[in-house]
């Protein structure tokens, strides 16, 4: 196993792994006795929101590999497609996801 | 419970609307309620990490290893595509820290309907680590209608099926990714950000969260452009912090 996994990759992913179950963990312990709703929670809250939308963003307008060949407009076009399913489908998250993918997909078919 | 309704005395015998003949029917409830659409969502989202992985030319092994360590996949994919922009291991660390902070809250508001008294505590450390939004929300829309006996055995069914679907899905985009033309590829890859972006805005209530996601759009592209190593963070934790306090002051004025 591993034998072709660059090793940075696994201990990102060692690293990354421990960062979520600290969280996990702590939950455990401190189940029944915080607030959820305190403003520091929130605060969080909002940066986690940040760096998922940094992300996505990213990964939309310079994506690494070979998406990267597809072009910027084609692939923000792919995203209202997914968005406007999403929304005529009452937020039906699965359409919305096979809609974005499905149309970049037929799209670099056709051009 | 609606706030109509008077609490019963805790003397009182209680009865449980959704009380399963044994434990193992517990599970099975379990198993049967994330089947169908939940699990369906979420092997169809794997299906884009089994395909980023390809993307990167990496192995199955390594997908299945950051599934199981990880089991959040904003996580997996932030984790990766780090890594492939060559951000530091640092950087990695507080980003995916701060990504899954969301499970403190989760762990804590679902534990006590789990935790049975007078039972040891150490599963649930194991337990915790498959806590997730989609067997989350199963949990606790649908545990406290259960006896507490049953409620661990219901969410480890639920969690079951959602696992399978995870390594199916997986394994699915894995090997189509290899298999199938470059063209329909880019449609599986693309599925990643396409997830994101509407499982971010399913559970969009919040302004401050609005504000946050528009200003960390807007920056992410031109923060990672400047520092590919540290623009996510940066971005991140910019647009959070403005949004949160820009958020407070908006309040303020108004009152």
């Amino acid at each position: 196993m591993f034998e072709d996994a660059p090793a940075t990759l696994l201990i990102m992913i060692v690293v990354g792994a421990a960062a979520s179950y600290m969280w996990r963990a702590f939950g455990v312990v401190l189940s029944g006795r915080f607030d959820p709703d305190g403003p520091a929670i929130r605060w969080v809250g909002c940066v986690a929101y940040g760096i998922l939308a940094a992300l996505i963003a990213r990964m939309v307008l310079l994506p690494v590999g070979s998406l990267a060949s597809t072009p910027t407009a084609m692939r923000l076009v792919c995203v209202a497609v997914a968005l406007a399913v999403f929304y005529l489908t009452r937020r039906n998250l699965l359409l919305g996801v096979v809609a974005g993918g499905g149309s970049l997909t037929l799209l670099s078919f056709l051009y | 419970m609606s706030p109509h309704e008077p609490s019963s005395p805790a003397s009182e015998p209680k009865t449980y609307a959704r009380a399963c003949p044994s434990r193992r029917a517990a599970y099975v409830a379990g198993l049967r309620d994330a089947v169908g659409s939940p699990a369906l969502v979420l092997g169809a989202s794997f299906i884009g990490f089994g395909s980023l992985i390809r993307e990167f030319g990496l192995g199955l092994d390594v997908a299945f290893f950051s599934m199981l360590a990880t089991w959040a996949l904003p996580a997996q994919v932030a984790t990766l595509e780090m890594f492939a922009v060559g951000a530091p291991l640092f950087s990695v660390f507080i980003a995916v820290a701060l990504i899954n902070f969301r499970f403190l809250p989760m762990t804590v508001s679902l534990l006590p309907i789990l935790r049975q008294p007078g039972k040891p505590v150490w599963p649930l450390y194991i337990v915790a680590q498959f806590i997730a939004v989609s067997t989350w929300v199963l949990a606790m829309l649908r545990a406290p209608e259960m006896p507490p006996d049953q409620r661990l055995p219901y969410f480890c069914g639920a969690t079951t099926a959602m696992l399978t679907a995870g390594f199916v899905g997986t394994t699915a985009g894995y090997v189509a990714a290899g298999a199938v033309a470059p063209q329909i590829t880019h449609g599986l890859v693309f599925m990643n950000p396409c997830f994101f972006l509407l499982v971010l805005l399913v559970d969009l209530r919040q302004r401050a969260r609005v504000a946050a996601l528009l200003i960390g759009a807007a920056a992410g592209p031109a923060l990672h452009a400047l520092t590919p190593t540290w623009g996510l963070l940066i971005a991140g934790l910019g647009a959070g912090t403005i949004a949160f306090f820009g958020d407070r002051w908006w309040e303020k004025r108004r009152v």
